[in-house]
């Protein structure tokens, strides 16, 4: 099959599941709604930009990340567990699930294309160095990579470093600045030409 | 079971194609299509009728879907294809009943089609049908293992579901932390319990894994459950008499 044959037999299945009573097609809608507005990137985000500039409550979210977000209820499932690792001078972490595309949805949304298909899941246990060149991200040789394979309950998210020139911004102003690729591992957040 | 799902080191799928918020970095997010967002809500539903009785049944019926279709129908066509293995697998229609609706529709049937029910699917309990989000279980056995243990992981063998990934297999790693008791998918995808075991992040050496084309300084972390490993101090013929 293809995506496009998967599409068609998706809508048999959905037409066939709601005369049955097995669906309820109104909830198609809500999962839109969930996913499309309130679960995505600007949630990690927004504990990001909170991170660096709250030095306890980055403190709290390395030590124990399932903790220190409880108290944002966030929607949207898949985070039993969250543990934030950090980037720094010395080491860059990046996440990958080669298994199936297990991603900390209530954190960073649903997962990009990319994060799903085999070309990532792949290659990035194996070569994250060259795997991260795919986004214009080239690691310095001295910095250590760690890669994170997400084959448990256990949910990854990355704490990106702030860019030099950030300082002086609000934590809203940060939100918007601070990408989902990031928070993955596979961009080095800097000013993008143009900004 | 070493299925195509398994793709942790595999060569020859080429470069990364970047979506548009990669090449952006704006906030796009959410269902790039409204089918996508019905296979979604199609199986939040079989785990309210309890067609899928837990993540790691839903997980395994993607991993048996035809190995053609697991590459080349996307993720929420792979979902599709587990959807409808588990939907049949309880019961609740049969794969003639798509098929048939596929054609009524005025579309072409394509082959193969991904899912592939088993005509003798495992048993879930009813008590089993009953989906827990939450996979921290305590126990009383501590674990076996602390931080800084040298382990080695080898397979549990058998067709059954596991997240045990191929690649890290019978290499020594590292424990570097240690995360309390949770449900174990090998047994819990099988209608077998919970069956609840410690789980461990364990640290590889990019270069223990992949030998001299490695690329330098890098680590991989994996977290893995109890019975996938061994002491890894201890030699081979030890480890196999012992453990």
């Amino acid at each position: 099959m293809s995506e496009k044959s998967a599409a068609i037999r998706a809508e048999a299945l959905e037409s066939l599941l709601v005369e049955k009573g097995l669906l309820d097609a109104a909830r198609i809608d809500d999962v839109l709604t969930l996913y499309n507005e309130r679960v995505g990137p600007m949630n990690g985000a927004m504990l990001v930009a909170k991170a660096w500039r709250d030095a306890q409550f980055k403190q709290q979210l390395l030590a124990d990340g399932t903790a220190a977000i409880a108290q944002f209820a966030f929607e949207g499932g898949q985070v039993d567990k969250l543990v934030v690792v950090e980037n720094t001078a010395q080491v860059h972490n990046v996440v990958v699930c080669t298994l199936c595309s297990c991603y900390p949805w209530a954190v960073l949304g649903l997962p990009p294309k990319w994060y799903k298909d085999p070309a990532y899941r792949s290659r990035v246990v194996r070569e994250p160095r060259a795997v991260l060149t795919d986004f214009g991200t080239h690691l310095p040789a001295e910095q250590e990579v760690r890669v994170w394979d997400s084959s448990a309950e256990v949910r990854y998210m990355v704490l990106p470093m702030q860019p030099k020139g950030w300082d002086a911004l609000s934590e809203d102003e940060l939100v918007n600045k601070i990408t989902r690729d990031s928070m993955i591992g596979v961009e080095v957040l800097a000013e993008r030409a143009g900004e | 079971m070493d299925g195509i799902h398994d793709l942790g080191g595999k060569q020859g799928f080429g470069h990364v194609e970047l979506d548009a918020s990669s090449k952006e970095g704006r906030h796009i997010h959410g269902f790039n299509e409204r089918w996508h967002a019905a296979v979604f809500t199609i199986i939040n539903s079989l785990f309210a009728n309890g067609a899928a009785a837990n993540t790691d049944h839903f997980r395994h019926s993607v991993e048996r879907i035809d190995p053609i279709n697991y590459l080349s129908d996307g993720y929420y066509g792979r979902w599709l294809g587990g959807a409808e293995t588990m939907l049949v697998e309880a019961g609740l229609l049969t794969q003639d009943e798509v098929n048939n609706r596929v054609l009524n529709k005025g579309y072409k049937l394509e082959t193969p089609v991904a899912a592939r029910p088993l005509a003798s699917p495992d048993v879930f309990p009813a008590e089993e049908r009953n989906f827990q989000p939450t996979a921290q279980r305590p126990v009383a056995a501590p674990p076996r293992f602390s931080v800084g243990d040298k382990v080695i992981a080898r397979s549990l063998g058998g067709l059954g579901h596991t997240r045990l990934p191929s690649y890290v297999r019978d290499i020594p790693g590292q424990v570097i932390a240690v995360h309390g008791a949770w449900v174990f998918p090998d047994a819990n995808a099988h209608g077998k319990g919970e069956d609840p075991k410690h789980l461990y992040t364990v640290c590889y050496q990019g270069a223990d894994l992949w030998g001299p084309s490695a690329e330098e300084g890098v680590v991989l972390n994996i977290d893995l459950f109890e019975p996938y490993l061994s002491d890894a101090s201890k030699d081979w013929f030890e480890r196999l008499t012992n453990d």
